[in-house]
């Protein structure tokens, strides 16, 4: 039986380096190619020797594909396609395409400049890298080769990101991505058609949350922010520089406006602006409103937010400051962190997920002595608040999309163990499908129950439809055909074609029953009753009376003649084909148990 | 059962009916008010209006789907959408319905703004229409002819449009799929692939092969079409884009550095764009940098944002700016350094920034409403301004008619980037349709130059060609269908090689048609007869239906049949041979069997167990089918 197979290589019941490999109809396919935040070991990228242990990437891979631009989901492609070597194509959409090379350079910098690795990727590489990127666009079908063919959806995560529909025959496997169910300010909701995949990899990083509604968020943060701003401190939002930062920048835009403030807030410089300025010329990819309106107002340009200087982190006074990157694992963000953590008067707002053995981490499980490097300790005394604006979908919004996809499986990965063990109860009872959680490196095996197409000749097909809808449609009607197979083609035709394509003749079988019936009438008015008996009881059929004097129910024939020794015995003789079978057996047997007794 | 039943949106005729219709000039004296003369040509005076697409030959509400090639060929939407009982969907792309709103709003914007009581409709009788001088008279369909739709007609319009990607594949109703591809004319502009399992007819029109802003035409998914409908090619096929472009900047430059005025009547959108990024590597070289350039129209400003924002719909070379990012088209930067200014119209801010010389790009080509007409009368006087027609669609002769005499210079520099015919003919070769369907004038060379006859198209089986409200019926008969068999009844199928490579299996089964997808399903196991309390009547046992039995074929050894019979207790067999094969008779049961080579008959008292013994035996000799 055909089956797709699947094996995490990351993000299998943990969240970072999302790299997960599908086989599904003879194709294989990865799925992200993303980097672990939480490593600075080998163990930051997923283990690809497990895809061939000595042959070629790119005689085992068909093709990949990159959901989205953040690194834990493309940030080992250049190690992957340059290092470790692989050649054939990488899907991602326009956008991914356009901002996931500079984050890719972003994360070499801090890597190879200031921690001093070597053996990292050049920035060459990345650049050959990206050559092999072909770019797609939202719901076109991407036809890999003669049979694998893929297709994007909206996701809602971030600028660009994607589900992607991957299809061989009437096989398929749906991967979301990250994803978000709720439109934001600046994003719309992902949004998939009843596509019915045999498989739905879903993430499942807010497994057993559910949200209360945006709004309330919104407000809260906003709340907190005037708060310690009025009252001196300074807030610092760490954040990735592209996604929830441009979320953020709109909602803290539009408050200062309001509320006519005069804090500054600042947005750590460089990548920032640059962001931006994807998003505008990108606005085809965000919400309804922000698209309708860019041209009277573009919502990334933005008043009150200016660009980040260093020595402004030891300015006097409020201020708000988004700094990269989000889960204060290094860069500006941390540097800032640390200036500011002894004050109390000070807040950190964690607008997102952080991943275990980042600093983010661990202010937000509670710790409040850190262990910094060079053996420092650092005293924690600033505010620390977690509000999630991360996009992804949480319980509900996971259920919402496995109701529109229909899928006929689900597997659940980027996530924590214990959250989706209890998310996969949930789907099970709500769905009755089964629903998989796979570990890295592990296996899932699902069979598929393909149904196989056929041609069908439009000749047959008529001769069937045409006699219309049955008036009761709980008594199926049969068809009758033959299917010729010839070299992989199959062909449904009607049994006649199917003997001339095969240049044989029809061999016909008939029966010619005797049947004896007592009557002394005469011939001719045996056979008028017989008529009329059969008349009366076979109502959907046509029944005949020629003038010959022989009686035909549909091709079968009935003659009658004296009996040559007894003249009040009638013999009928009725003659039908194999194909009348049923009805010339009936009629047989109908017509032996005599005529009525009364003359019509 | 719905079907699908797709018109192809070819609206390119809306605008030209715009061209006789003139209003400012005196009534002369032979006709009615509402004609006017000047120069020696009659106008008509009245408010403009529209030619539509054809709606007599077929009831607009039995078509299910209208499928947009490209922003110029949807202008006439509102009228069907909102006036002939239309329900369907339409389908196009997001600049295509972007740039069309753009289009549509100019379109209302200029012909509201100047108000005219008068819709001059005498003319339109026949006997008077007959006796016009040309092209009146030659006008079709005048009666058919419609003032502009408004705003919120356009609104409503719009909003019954579906947005598409290409080549994202549109199942429409489950029987036929309609895919859209580039076809690198203008943004979003598409050719249409529709298509069933086996058949596939492309509906190419307004292509472009030359690298301008737009991606580049998908050619290769156009091969294999059964029938390929071509139309939209270029206007004026013997004028080369690249070469009009070039006379068009050393015209311009000309004009401005004689101390003239230049005018480039133009739609908001497509070859300005073009047009902009010429003069922006032009403007230094020749000296222009102090030149301003003015576009006025009410989109103007909407156009140019547009145009920065559908990176995915562009050019290569156009992607990988936005991928830096830096916007697409360098006009960008010719409005940041001021050098390109624009306007919603001719009053207001525009009134103050005012300088001359200068160039305006501004509507409407036609030169029959928008603030162009402002423009030639401003400067049609004298001789140092040009004016320099770039769009093809209007006869610039026509279109300067009512202006006449005039002083100033024109300059006919037609840039029309659609396929002319060695590009057809290129393509048809490289695309390989089994059919080509076109407009009959692509099959014939112009009525102008009757001895062009490289101006038409050239292709084996010549071409099909179509008029305006001719049916035509496409050369292919359909033969096959796709159907699906359920995994659990293609299990139960017993195939059998019955020559080497060739097997076949008889199927029974249930088919299931929704939505126009066929299935087959294994049939259900017969339900066990309820015990019933009634008493049987005798019509109760009459078969349901005509079960279909499979057919026949082989034929049946004399010898090994006998041997059967007798193995299966038959003991006084005998047999007869016959002129055309042999009678195996069963004295005691007084049953005889005739064999032939392709019949069997079994005649037999009724005996219903001995016949079905018989028949058994006699099935196993023989394949079904």
């Amino acid at each position: 039986m055909p089956e797709i197979k699947v094996t995490p290589l990351g993000a299998g019941q943990d969240v970072g380096r999302s790299c997960i490999l599908v086989s599904i109809a003879g194709k294989n396919v990865m799925l992200d190619c993303g980097m672990h935040m939480g490593y600075n070991d080998d163990r930051r990228f997923p283990d690809f020797s497990y895809i061939t242990q000595n042959g070629r990437l790119t005689d085992f891979l068909d093709c990949v594909i990159i959901s989205h631009f953040h690194l834990d989901h493309c940030g080992a492609l250049p190690y992957f396609s340059e290092m470790v070597g692989y050649d054939g194509p990488i899907y991602m959409t326009h956008p991914t395409k356009a901002i996931c090379p500079i984050l890719l350079e972003d994360y070499r910098k801090i890597t190879v400049d200031k921690k001093g690795e070597t053996n990292f990727f050049t920035s060459q590489m990345i650049k050959d890298c990206m050559k092999k990127v072909v770019a797609v666009h939202l719901h076109q079908t991407v036809q890999v080769d003669e049979e694998l063919e893929i297709k994007a959806y909206y996701a809602g995560h971030v600028l660009g990101a994607a589900m992607f529909q991957i299809k061989v025959g009437c096989e398929s496997v749906v991967y979301t991505g990250d994803y978000n169910m709720t439109p934001d300010r600046h994003l719309g909701a992902a949004w998939i058609d009843k596509c019915r995949p045999d498989l739905l990899i879903s993430e499942s990083t807010y497994a057993t949350t559910i949200r209360d509604s945006k709004r309330c968020r919104e407000r809260d943060f906003l709340k907190k922010v005037h708060e310690t701003v009025e009252r001196g401190g300074k807030v610092l939002i760490p954040v990735f520089a592209l996604g929830r930062a441009q979320e953020l920048c709109i909602l803290l835009e539009t408050f200062w406006e309001r509320m006519n403030l005069k804090a500054p807030i600042y947005f750590s410089t460089g990548l920032t602006e640059k962001a931006n300025h994807y998003y505008k010329l990108f606005i085809t990819w965000t919400n309804q409103k922000i698209r309708k309106t860019f041209v009277q107002r573009n919502m990334f340009e933005f008043k009150h937010i200016k660009a980040f200087d260093r020595a402004f982190a030891d300015n006097p006074g409020p201020m708000v400051v988004f700094a990269t990157p989000g889960m204060l694992h290094a860069g500006q963000s941390l540097q800032i962190f640390r200036k500011w953590a002894g004050n109390e008067k000070n807040m950190v707002i964690m607008p997102g997920y952080c991943v275990q053995g980042t600093v983010g981490h661990k202010i937000l499980s509670g710790q409040r002595k850190l262990e910094m490097e060079g053996r420092q300790m650092l005293e924690v005394k600033m505010q620390v608040e977690y509000m999630s604006f991360s996009a992804h979908a949480d319980a509900k919004g996971i259920m919402q999309l496995i109701r529109q996809a229909e899928p006929r499986n689900v597997l659940l990965v980027h996530g924590e163990a214990k959250k989706m063990e209890f998310l996969k109860q949930k789907i099970e009872q709500e769905f009755h499908v089964s629903c998989f959680m796979p570990a890295n490196g592990e296996t899932t095996t699902i069979l598929t129950n393909p149904c196989i197409p056929v041609d069908i000749s439009l000749g047959l097909l008529k001769r069937e439809t045409a006699i219309g809808p049955l008036p009761d449609a709980k008594k199926p009607k049969l068809m009758h055909g033959t299917l010729l197979m010839k070299d992989n083609s199959f062909r449904l035709v009607s049994p006649e074609q199917a003997l001339k394509e095969l240049g044989l003749a029809e061999h016909q079988l008939r029966f010619t029953c005797r049947v004896h019936i007592q009557d002394p009438r005469k011939e001719h008015e045996t056979v008028l009753r017989v008529y009329n008996h059969l008349k009366g009881i076979l109502k959907d059929y046509s029944v005949q009376h020629l003038p010959d004097g022989s009686i035909t129910v549909e091709s079968i024939l009935i003659q009658a003649t004296a009996h040559s020794e007894d003249q009040g015995t009638k013999v009928l003789l009725v003659s039908w084909t194999y194909q009348d079978e049923e009805l010339g057996s009936y009629l047989t047997s109908l017509l032996k148990k005599g005529l009525p007794q009364s003359t019509p | 059962m719905q079907r699908a039943q797709v018109q192809i949106h070819h609206h390119h005729a809306g605008l030209w009916a715009g061209y006789d219709v003139y209003p400012q000039f005196p009534p002369t004296a032979s006709g009615p008010e509402e004609l006017k003369e000047c120069s020696g040509h009659v106008f008509v005076d009245s408010v403009p209006e529209f030619c539509l697409p054809e709606t007599e030959l077929l009831d607009l509400s039995t078509v299910d789907v209208i499928l947009i090639s490209n922003y110029h060929c949807m202008m006439a939407l509102p009228y069907i959408t909102e006036y002939t009982g239309f329900t369907g969907t339409v389908y196009a792309t997001e600049p295509t319905v972007q740039i069309g709103r753009l289009l549509m709003e100019e379109l209302v914007n200029s012909i509201e703004r100047v108000p005219k009581a008068q819709s001059a409709s005498m003319w339109k009788n026949k006997e008077v229409q007959r006796l016009l001088p040309a092209p009146l008279k030659d006008a079709v369909e005048v009666s058919m002819w419609r003032k502009c739709y408004t705003m919120p007609e356009v609104n409503a319009a719009l909003s019954k449009i579906q947005l598409v990607g290409y080549s994202q594949k549109i199942e429409l109703f489950g029987a036929v799929q309609v895919t859209p591809l580039s076809s690198g004319y203008a943004l979003g502009s598409s050719n249409w692939i529709i298509q069933s399992h086996y058949e596939k007819v492309s509906y190419v029109s307004g292509s472009s092969l030359l690298t301008t802003h737009p991606q580049p035409m998908d050619q290769a998914s156009l091969k294999n079409s059964d029938v390929l409908i071509l139309t939209g090619l270029t206007q004026i096929p013997t004028a080369n884009p690249d070469g009009m472009v070039g006379e068009f900047c050393s015209n311009l430059a000309m004009t401005v550095r004689n101390g003239g005025n230049v005018l480039v009547p133009c739609y908001p959108s497509g070859v300005i764009y073009d047009l902009l990024e010429c003069l922006y590597q032009y403007i230094d070289s020749a000296g222009l940098s102090n030149v301003p350039f003015y576009f006025i129209s009410p989109v103007a400003n909407s156009s140019l944002e547009f145009s920065q924002i559908f990176a995915e719909w562009l050019c290569h070379n156009k992607q990988t700016k936005v991928y830096l990012p830096e916007p697409p088209f360098p006009h960008a930067e010719l409005i940041q350094t001021n050098k390109l200014k624009h306007y919603p119209s001719i009053h207001g801010d525009f009134s103050n920034d005012f300088k001359q010389p200068c160039v305006v790009f501004t509507g409407h080509p036609s030169l029959r409403f928008g603030d162009v007409v402002h423009f030639m009368e401003l400067w049609g006087k004298s001789s140092l301004n040009t004016v320099i027609f770039t769009e093809p669609d209007f006869s610039y002769l026509d279109a300067l008619a009512p202006y006449q005499p005039l002083a100033m210079k024109c300059v006919y520099c037609p840039i029309d980037t659609r396929l002319n015919f060695i590009q057809v003919s290129k393509l048809l070769k490289e695309v390989q349709p089994l059919h080509v369907v076109c407009p009959e004038q692509y099959t014939q060379p112009p009525p102008t130059q009757s001895h062009r006859t490289d101006l038409m198209i050239d292709c084996q089986p010549p071409a099909m060609s179509y008029r305006r409200a001719e049916v035509l019926t496409l050369p292919y008969k359909r033969r096959y269908e796709k159907i699906e068999i359920m995994p659990d009844l293609a299990d139960s199928l017993v195939p059998l090689e019955i020559k080497p490579g060739i097997s076949l299996a008889t199927v029974s089964a249930v088919l299931h048609t929704k939505d126009n997808k066929h299935v087959l399903q294994l049939p259900p196991k017969p339900p066990q007869p309820p015990a019933s309390k009634k008493r049987k009547r005798v019509s109760d046992d009459v078969p349901e239906c005509k079960s279909l039995k499979p057919l026949l074929s082989g034929s049946i050894p004399v010898d090994q049949f006998v041997q059967t019979l007798e193995k299966h207790g038959f003991s006084d067999v005998k047999v007869e041979d016959t002129a055309k094969g042999h009678i195996v008779l069963l004295q005691e049961a007084e049953t005889l069997i005739q064999l032939e080579e392709d019949s069997t008959h079994i005649i037999c008292d009724n005996d219903e167990p001995l016949r079905v013994k018989l028949r058994d035996l006699v099935l196993k000799f023989l394949q079904k089918f």
